[in-house]
């Protein structure tokens, strides 16, 4: 299908009339052919990651059709993609705004432990809810000043926050897992609880999902991350503080922290400074398989929501199929290899 | 001497431009043969012909006798042509000798030989003058002279016969010009030919044997001395371009309408000192200067993009640092590089319009996408923006159509909300740069709508007849001065070039000592 030709667009003096219909002829019936219902599914840009997850739901139901489609399992792997899941939509924001937060996991993990020290504890439920979204959201400030205006590559200043958290938070600790005392069953309901016979917890995420799909797509916020993330230097000289930005993307990831350590003590009903170890690469690669460009600029949520729960129905298949470990980290790689590949086609065969 | 390179009716066509239509350069063995040319006269296109970045279309070069057609740049080294660019092409992180020899590592197996490597980047840098200089040196503590000093290191580590210069003096400071001339001189006098591109003539009449005049892609003089020929024949032979450029009338106004912008004693240390200046509501103020006189500095500054001493005032309000503030007051800019500067590429015509604006689409944050598209599609129909589908991929559009949506994004009507101030400034810098002629006619046309409007404008170019045929009034600025202001029809191409071009200080003092 033949492309209006944006040179014989280009207003050369006024070019004549019939001339111009003709181009605007041809470039009508480009738009028209990308218009047809097998076009539309084939430009659905999560189509592969769609295909995959059906596959893999495929192997599952021939491999374990007694477990694999029961209620309880598909519960346990929503409710194991809650924790990372939340952490993800931080961290698709943070990619798409042209940065990386490695610290997310340390970060989750030193949020669950101060909420759950004796001394919040004694406030109630609440307040331990509290506690860990303000701490994950000053941790994540942190990073914000560091990077934004303290110019320091998020790279390294994540990594510093990701070191020292961890730190703070088994120090905090003693290095022991700090329970979920009785009087604050409330906050273990979320993963005890059912819902529509879904623990609430998965409903935490959802609407997590949910609020920042609109924050990206319909927000000024969401417009100018992707402006931030494309070319930060057009979008300072078009009056967008940048830094400013920046600071509150970070932060917003650090609360998507705060929110997960929730999570991950309901589950739990601990408080531990090793929770959340490698949680950091999960979330990126979950980002990365998604279709984000760790460049910035680009990227969906619902890309890396479809990447994450890809990664939890190939552990999920592992455990029942009772196979290694080790190789479900080997098949782990091979996807992000093999589905970064894949997208790096379709981009050069689209333009 | 001897003709050692010859380049015979050289074309080179790009598409929409013919860079080069036809050009002659002869140059001789031991000789600095100066280019002139203004901007867009095809210096660079030429240069990056003898170098191997690109290829002619048609046309021969021949070195010492043998025709030759670089393909690339290790082609070009090959065969002893060595080019220093403007920006120096060194790796900070390694030494010096380590540049030196970047690309033809002395090396067994592998294995860098660091004595001899380290002693003969020793013997070079003596052969230019700067025993000085060591050869373990980090390249990035060193100054711009001393890298120049590497970057000429290198061009001789390759034997090079032909070292092509373009602008070496822009990056240096005054006394450190004579000593780059001194290098120059002891080249030149081991045989070596010195292709020396600079726009002060000053600089050309000091070290220069011979110039050739570059003119619309054509040569419009070969082989003048450089000592002897009058610039005024040099001036007219750069200038009366055949460009068709069609300017807008200027309005008659009886009276200049108020001030939008003062600028007092603006300085950045280094780069530009104690400018002032204003800017009245509908006139149309341009900079003419060379590239490196601060002119693009000067409006970042006042942009608030650039950190500088002295006050800007837009309608009589500070302006601080941040382009947020910039903006919120009423200011907009389409800066420089398109591309790298203004554009988000992969995002639709739509978006990139509306981006300065986006505060007055959103209510708490949540945008009207609707209202939005309906602005765009408002501007796209106002400019004649084409092809007209706001949805469309803004890198798919042609320079000028991409010029129109950066200049669009300052447009869009103020409404009620909060961050939409209407324009009430608008800065350009390189209005017209990469944007064919036809539509360049309809760029002035806009810019001269928009200040009859009302908006002040405050324009940058290159291009000396686009300053004076589109501004009101203009400031002539050279090495971070403005030297000169006047109303454009008391100025001439002439009278601007000889402005802009004038002497350099430490040249000029060396000359008059010498007489």
């Amino acid at each position: 299908m033949s492309e209006a030709n944006p040179k014989q667009a280009a207003p050369s003096g006024a070019p004549p009339a019939e001339e111009q219909d003709r181009v605007e002829a041809q470039a009508r019936r480009a738009v028209a052919a990308g218009q047809g219902p097998l076009a539309r599914l084939g430009e659905y840009r999560h189509l592969g990651l769609v295909i995959a997850l059906v596959l893999l739901a495929v192997v599952g139901l021939v491999t374990r059709p007694e477990n694999f489609a029961t209620t309880s399992n598909l519960v346990t792997i929503l409710a194991l993609a809650s924790t990372i899941g939340v952490i993800t939509v931080g961290m698709t924001f943070v990619i798409i705004g042209g940065g990386i937060d490695l610290s997310v996991g340390a970060i989750m993990a030193l949020a669950s432990v101060w909420a759950t020290t004796l001394a919040t504890q004694s406030y109630g439920p609440w307040v331990m809810v509290m506690c860990a979204l303000l701490v994950g959201t000053g941790a994540g400030l942190i990073n914000g000043f560091l990077i934004a205006y303290g110019r320091m590559v998020p790279f390294i200043a994540t990594l510093a926050m990701l070191v020292a958290a961890r730190g703070l938070a088994q120090r905090m600790s003693d290095r022991r897992t700090q329970l979920v005392q009785p009087d604050n069953n409330l906050l273990v309901e979320l993963s005890t609880g059912r819902i529509l016979g879904v623990p609430p917890l998965v409903f935490v995420f959802l609407a997590v999902v949910v609020v920042g799909w609109v924050v990206l797509n319909r927000t000024t916020f969401g417009r100018r991350t992707y402006a931030v993330g494309g070319n930060p230097e057009a979008a300072r000289l078009a009056g967008i503080n940048v830094r400013r930005h920046t600071v509150i993307l970070y932060a917003l990831s650090g609360l998507c922290c705060g929110i997960a350590a929730v999570l991950i003590m309901a589950r739990t009903t601990t408080g531990s400074s090793t929770h959340g170890d490698l949680y950091e690469l999960d979330a990126i690669a979950a980002v990365i398989i998604g279709g984000t460009l760790l460049t910035g600029g680009r990227g969906t949520i619902i890309g890396s929501i479809l990447g994450l729960l890809i990664f939890t129905l190939i552990t999920n298949l592992f455990i029942l199929n009772g196979l290694n470990t080790s190789d479900q980290l080997i098949a782990k790689g091979l996807i992000i290899v093999v589905a970064v590949l894949l997208q790096r086609r379709s981009l050069e065969t689209r333009t | 001497m001897s003709e050692l390179l010859v380049m015979r009716g050289i074309v080179k066509q790009f598409p929409g431009v013919r860079a080069l239509d036809g050009v002659d350069l002869e140059v001789r063995a031991g000789e600095v043969h100066c280019l002139l040319g203004q901007n867009g006269a095809g210096k660079s296109t030429l240069i990056k012909i003898l170098a191997g970045a690109h290829l002619p279309d048609e046309g021969t070069i021949s070195l010492a006798g043998e025709e030759i057609r670089p393909a690339g740049p290790t082609d070009a080294i090959r065969l002893g042509i060595s080019t220093i660019y403007q920006e120096l092409d060194l790796v900070d992180g390694l030494s010096v000798a380590e540049n030196i020899f970047l690309g033809h590592e002395k090396a067994s197996l592998g294995f860098t030989r660091r004595g001899e490597t380290n002693a003969a980047a020793r013997d070079l840098l003596a052969r230019l003058g700067h025993g000085e200089i060591r050869p373990t040196t980090e390249v990035g503590r060193l100054s711009p002279a001393g890298k120049q000093v590497v970057s000429m290191a290198r061009a001789l580590s390759h034997d090079a016969r032909l070292i092509v210069m373009d602008e070496p003096s822009a990056a240096l400071a005054h006394d450190e010009v004579a000593n780059l001339f001194r290098i120059i001189r002891e080249l030149t006098a081991q045989g070596v030919a010195v292709v020396y591109i600079s726009h002060r003539l000053e600089e050309i009449r000091e070290i220069g044997d011979r110039v050739t005049v570059l003119k619309d892609g054509r040569t419009a003089a070969v082989g003048l001395p450089a000592r002897d020929t009058p610039t005024s024949t040099i001036v007219s032979l750069m200038t009366g371009r055949n460009v068709e450029y069609v300017f807008p009338p200027r309005p008659d106004r009886a009276e200049p309408g108020p001030e939008v912008l003062r600028v007092e004693n603006l300085s950045v240390p280094g780069v530009f000192a104690n400018v002032s200046f204003s800017v009245r509501a509908g006139e149309i103020v341009g900079l003419a200067g060379l590239v490196g006189s601060g002119r693009s500095e000067i409006i970042e500054a006042v942009y608030g993009a650039r950190k500088a001493s002295g006050r800007v005032l837009l309608d009589g309000r500070p302006v601080g640092a941040g382009t947020d503030r910039a903006v919120r007051l009423g200011m907009g800019l389409a800066p420089e590089e398109r591309k790298a500067q203004a554009l988000l590429l992969d995002e639709s015509v739509a978006r990139n319009i509306t981006l300065a604006g986006l505060g007055r689409y959103s209510r708490f944050g949540w945008l009207d996408r609707r209202r939005e598209l309906a602005d765009a599609r408002a501007q796209i129909e106002a400019l004649d923006i084409r092809p007209g589908d706001p949805r469309r991929p803004i890198k798919t559009l042609s320079g000028g159509n991409q010029q129109k949506a950066v200049l669009a994004r300052w447009l869009i009507d103020g409404g009620s909300s909060s961050s939409g101030a209407p324009l009430r400034l608008l800065l350009l810098d390189e209005p017209t740069r990469g944007v064919d002629v036809g539509a360049r006619a309809e760029l002035y046309a806009v810019i001269r709508r928009l200040a009859d409007q009302g908006i002040g404008v405050l324009l940058v170019s290159s291009e000396v007849p686009e300053v004076l045929g589109l501004a009101d009034r203009v400031l002539v600025i050279r090495e971070g001065e403005v030297v000169h202001e006047a109303q454009a029809g008391e100025l001439d191409e002439h009278r601007v070039l000889d402005l802009v071009m004038a002497a350099h200080p430490a040249t000029q003092e060396k000359e008059d000592a010498g007489e």
